[in-house]
C-alpha cells in the first residue's frame, strides 16, 4: 500500500528562503555595480569579483575543513558579504586588499561567531573598518582607476581626488569657511544625486542607491523603517547644526548623499542578522546610527562616520531586542 | 478600506480550486462508523447495543459532562459493533458501528428545504434544541455549540459575529453554503441573536467570496440587525480573536474569552446546523465537506454523513491520484495530517485535502537569519525565534511563560514564512502543552 507523509501542521510553506533574500539584496546592488563600472571600469568589476569568490571561498573552507559541517554558500550571503565590502572600498584599492578584508570579514566577524545568522557586527562594514584601521593611506586613496569613460571622468575632475566629506573637513580644521571650499559650496545638488566621483565604489549615485532600496522594499526583503530613520535624523541633526554656523557645519543634502550614508544604512544597518527585530528597536537603532555619524563627522577625527556608527549600534542589538517587544494582542497600554 | 485584523498575517495562496463545484450529496455508504468524540470535551456515551435498529436522527451517543453532546446516527441500520477505532490522527475513540439499511429517518425530522423562518421558542427551548441536536462549533474546534450560547450571567454579549472567512486556502465548503443556503444561516443567526438577547450581528466574508459575499447582503436585507462585512484577504482571519478585532475592531485580552469584549463567534456552518436543530428537528449527522487538490482532477464539494470513511469518500472523488503525498483533514496551515485513511469523518471535518509531494515537502532547515519575519506574522504578537531558542535550550519554561507561549494560536504563520525553513511551531506547540501544563497545575494548589 502506498504510505503517505504525516507531520504537523502548516503543511505549505511560503517561496521565500534565505537564498531568494539574499539573492534580492545581490539584485538590489545592481544599479549602483552598474554604475560604478560605467564610471570605473575594470577596477570595479576586479573590485567585486574578488571580493565575491574570496568571500565564497573563506566560508566555504572555513565550513569544511574548520567546523566540519555541510558548506552553505549557496545560501548567497558570503556573496552579499563580498559584493558590500568592494563597493565599500576606494575605486583603485589593490586586488589584495579586497581579499584581507573578505578573510577578516567572513573567517573572523562572521564563522568564528558559528556563522551565518551568528555574528555581531555586520561582515561588510567590519571588514572595511578593519581595512581603514590597518591601511589609513590605501583606504582613503581616492584616484580614479584609468576607465573606458576617460572624457565622463575629466569633467568632473575637480572633485575627484578627495571626497568632498574630507575636503569639507580638512578645510574646516584649518579654519577655512566652509563657503570658500569649492568641493563643498560647488557641489549641486545634481551632482550629489546622480553621480558623484571621490568616494566609495558603490556610492558613486545616489540614485542606483534609492532604485536598489525600492526594490527591496517592494520585494518585502526590508522594511524602509532603518533607512528612512537613519536619514531623517542626520537630516534633522545637521540641518540644526548647520542652520547655527553654515560656516562649520555641513548641510542636510551634503551629509545625506554623501560618504556612504546611503549605501550604509539602505544595505548594511539594514542587515537581519545584526539590527534588532521590532519596529520600535529599529527605530532606536537607527536613530543611534544617525546620531553617532553626526558626531563623529562634525566633532571626531573621520570625515566619515557611517561605519563606526553601524559597528556602534551592532552591539547594541541584543540589548534592544531583550528590551523591545512586539506589541502582544489584547495587550492594554 | 477594508477592514483586517491589526498584527501579523500571512498571504498563501488560496487556491480556492473548487469554489465552482456545487455541493453533491454524496451516495450512500454500505457502514458508517460514528465516533462518540465529536466534540470538544468529554466524549459521549453509547446508549445503544449490538443489535439495535437505528434510524436516521436516532440518539446513539448521550453527554458525559457539561462540555460533551449528543450523538445521533446519521444512517439507519443495524448497530454492528461499539468498539473502540482509530480516528484520522490514529489515536483510539469509541465508535459506533452501523451497518447500514435504506434510509429511514426519524419521523420528527423535517427533510423538505421549504424555509421556515418564524420560530417562537423561548431561549430555553431553543438551547435545549440545539443541545439535544448535537451541535458543535464546525469552524475546527468543535466546541459543544449550547455552552458558547449560555454565556455566564454576569457577561453581557454585545454582538453576533457569524464567520465566512474561510481564511484557509482550498476550502470552500463554507462558500458553498453561503452562496447556496444564505436564508437558512441567516435565520440561525436570528435565533442565535434571540437567544443571546442582542441586536447586531455580523457576517465576517474574506473578499476573495464575492459571490457569497452577494448572496449573503442580498439575503441580509431581509434581517433587521444583520451586516455583512467584506474583509481583507489574510491569514489567520478565521481565528476567533482575529475576526472580532477585524469586525468589531475589539481585542480579547490574554487569558479572556470573547464574551469579555461582548462578542460571541459562530462559524456559517454552525449557524446552518442552528437552523436545522431548530427549525428542522434535524440534528447534526451531515456536514459539507470539500474535497481538493491540485493533483485531482475534478474538484467535489460533498453533503457527507457524519461516520462516512475518508477512504470512501476518496474513492468516491476519482480515487487517490498517484502523485498524492500527504492527504489533509482540514485546511494546509491548520489541518491535521491523516494517518489512518479508514478513520470516518466527523461533524467538523469541513475538508479532505490532496497535496502533492513537491506543494507539502518541508524544505531542510538553516541557520536562523534573525530577519524577524516570524515575529512580523504573529497575529498574537509574539516571537517564535525567541520562543524557538528557549525550547531548544530545554527546560526554560519559566522564561516561555513569560513571553506568553500559552497566547499562541497554532496557526503556522511564522513556520509558514521562515526562509530558514526552521520548524517554528513544532516545538513551540510540544513546549506550550508543558507550559500550560504547569500553569494549570498551579491553579489546581491555589
Amino acid at each position: 500500500m502506498k504510505k503517505f507523509i504525516v507531520s504537523p501542521a502548516p503543511h505549505v510553506h511560503s517561496d521565500r528562503t534565505t537564498r531568494s533574500l539574499m539573492g534580492d539584496v545581490l539584485i538590489a546592488l545592481a544599479p549602483s555595480l552598474l554604475v560604478s563600472i560605467y564610471f570605473f571600469g575594470f577596477s570595479a568589476v576586479k573590485l567585486v569579483a574578488i571580493g565575491v569568490i574570496a568571500c565564497c571561498l573563506v566560508e566555504y573552507l572555513i565550513q569544511k575543513y574548520v567546523m566540519k559541517v555541510k558548506p552553505t554558500i549557496d545560501d548567497l550571503s558570503a556573496a552579499v558579504t563580498g559584493c558590500l565590502l568592494a563597493l565599500n572600498l576606494p575605486p583603485n584599492s589593490p586586488w589584495w586588499l579586497v581579499l584581507v578584508g573578505s578573510i577578516f570579514a567572513i573567517g573572523v566577524v562572521k564563522m568564528s561567531f558559528g556563522g551565518l545568522g551568528q555574528n555581531i557586527f555586520n561582515p561588510a562594514i567590519a571588514g572595511r573598518v578593519f581595512l581603514l584601521v590597518s591601511f589609513p593611506a590605501l583606504m582613503t586613496d581616492w584616484t580614479i582607476p584609468a576607465s573606458w569613460f576617460d572624457s565622463v571622468n575629466a569633467s568632473v575632475d575637480g572633485v575627484a581626488a578627495a571626497t568632498p566629506l574630507a575636503v569639507a573637513k580638512e578645510a574646516i580644521a584649518n579654519g577655512t569657511p566652509l563657503s570658500e571650499v569649492a568641493a563643498y559650496s560647488g557641489l549641486t545638488w545634481k551632482q550629489m544625486f546622480f553621480f558623484k566621483v571621490g568616494g566609495s565604489a558603490g556610492e558613486v549615485s545616489a540614485l542606483a542607491l534609492i532604485l536598489g532600496f525600492l526594490y527591496l522594499v517592494i520585494r518585502r526583503v526590508i522594511k524602509p523603517t532603518i533607512p528612512v530613520v537613519i536619514i531623517a535624523t542626520i537630516a534633522i541633526m545637521s540641518g540644526i547644526f548647520s542652520a547655527i554656523n553654515p560656516e562649520l557645519y555641513t548641510g542636510p543634502l551634503f551629509n545625506i548623499c554623501t560618504g556612504g550614508v546611503l549605501l550604509g544604512s539602505i544595505f548594511m544597518a539594514t542587515d537581519y542578522v545584526t539590527s534588532p527585530m521590532t519596529t520600535k528597536g529599529q527605530i532606536i537603532f537607527a536613530f543611534g546610527i544617525g546620531v553617532i555619524t553626526v558626531l563623529i563627522r562634525y566633532f571626531g577625527a573621520y570625515p566619515e562616520g557611517v561605519s563606526f556608527a553601524i559597528l556602534i549600534m551592532n552591539c547594541t542589538v541584543p540589548l534592544i531586542n531583550k528590551y523591545c517587544k512586539p506589541r502582544r494582542f489584547g495587550e492594554v497600554k | 478600506m477594508k477592514k483586517t485584523f491589526c498584527l501579523g498575517g500571512v498571504h498563501p495562496n488560496d487556491n480556492k480550486i473548487s469554489k465552482n463545484a456545487a455541493i453533491e450529496v454524496f451516495p450512500p455508504i454500505e457502514t458508517a462508523y460514528i465516533s462518540m468524540a465529536q466534540h470538544l470535551g468529554a466524549p459521549a456515551e453509547p446508549v445503544v447495543a449490538v443489535g439495535d435498529k437505528v434510524k436516521v436522527g436516532t440518539v446513539i451517543g448521550k453527554p458525559t459532562g457539561f462540555i460533551s453532546g449528543y450523538v445521533h446516527s446519521s444512517v439507519s441500520g443495524t448497530v454492528k459493533a461499539i468498539e473502540p477505532r482509530a480516528d484520522i490522527a490514529g489515536n483510539l475513540v469509541m465508535h459506533v458501528v452501523i451497518a447500514v439499511e435504506g434510509d429511514e429517518w426519524c419521523e420528527e425530522i423535517d427533510r423538505s428545504r421549504d424555509i421556515v423562518r418564524e420560530c417562537n421558542l423561548t431561549s430555553e427551548e431553543i438551547l435545549s434544541k440545539i443541545q439535544n441536536a448535537g451541535v458543535v462549533g464546525l469552524g475546527g474546534a468543535s466546541f459543544p455549540t449550547h455552552v458558547k450560547l449560555n454565556p455566564p450571567k454576569d457577561k453581557k454579549a454585545v454582538a453576533l459575529i457569524l464567520n465566512g472567512t474561510e481564511c484557509e486556502p482550498f476550502i470552500t465548503s463554507d462558500d458553498r453554503i453561503m452562496r447556496e443556503r444564505p436564508v437558512e444561516i441567516l435565520i440561525g443567526a436570528e435565533i442565535m441573536m434571540k437567544v443571546l438577547n442582542v441586536d447586531k450581528a455580523y457576517v465576517g466574508i474574506e473578499e476573495n467570496k464575492p459571490e457569497a459575499i452577494a448572496s449573503m447582503s442580498a439575503a441580509a436585507k431581509d434581517f433587521k440587525g444583520i451586516e455583512v462585512v467584506t474583509l481583507k484577504k489574510k491569514y489567520p482571519q478565521g481565528g476567533e480573536k482575529q475576526l472580532i478585532d477585524a469586525v468589531i475592531g475589539r481585542q480579547v485580552p490574554s487569558g479572556k474569552l470573547p464574551i469579555d469584549v461582548g462578542a460571541v463567534v459562530q462559524n456559517v456552518a454552525t449557524s446552518l446546523s442552528i437552523y436545522e436543530a431548530v427549525q428542522k428537528n434535524k440534528p447534526v449527522i451531515d456536514n459539507s465537506v470539500t474535497v481538493s487538490g491540485h493533483c485531482m482532477d475534478v474538484q467535489h464539494n460533498y453533503l457527507v454523513r457524519v461516520g462516512t470513511p475518508v477512504s470512501k469518500i476518496l474513492e468516491v472523488a476519482g480515487g487517490i491520484p498517484k502523485d498524492a503525498a500527504k492527504i489533509v483533514s482540514g485546511g494546509p496551515m491548520m489541518g491535521k495530517a491523516i494517518a489512518n485513511l479508514d478513520a470516518a469523518t466527523v461533524k467538523a471535518n469541513g475538508s479532505i485535502l490532496i497535496l502533492s509531494e513537491e506543494e507539502t515537502v518541508r524544505k531542510p532547515e538553516s541557520n536562523c537569519i534573525r530577519c524577524g519575519k516570524c515575529a512580523s506574522a504573529c497575529p498574537m504578537g509574539l516571537e517564535p525565534w525567541l520562543l524557538n531558542k528557549l525550547a531548544r535550550v530545554g527546560g526554560r519554561y519559566d522564561d516561555l511563560e513569560k513571553e506568553r507561549i500559552f497566547d499562541c494560536i497554532e496557526c503556522g504563520c511564522c513556520l509558514y514564512t521562515c526562509p530558514a525553513n526552521i520548524p517554528l511551531l513544532d516545538l513551540i506547540r510540544i513546549n506550550k502543552a508543558e507550559v500550560m501544563k504547569i500553569i494549570r497545575g498551579r491553579a489546581a494548589k491555589k
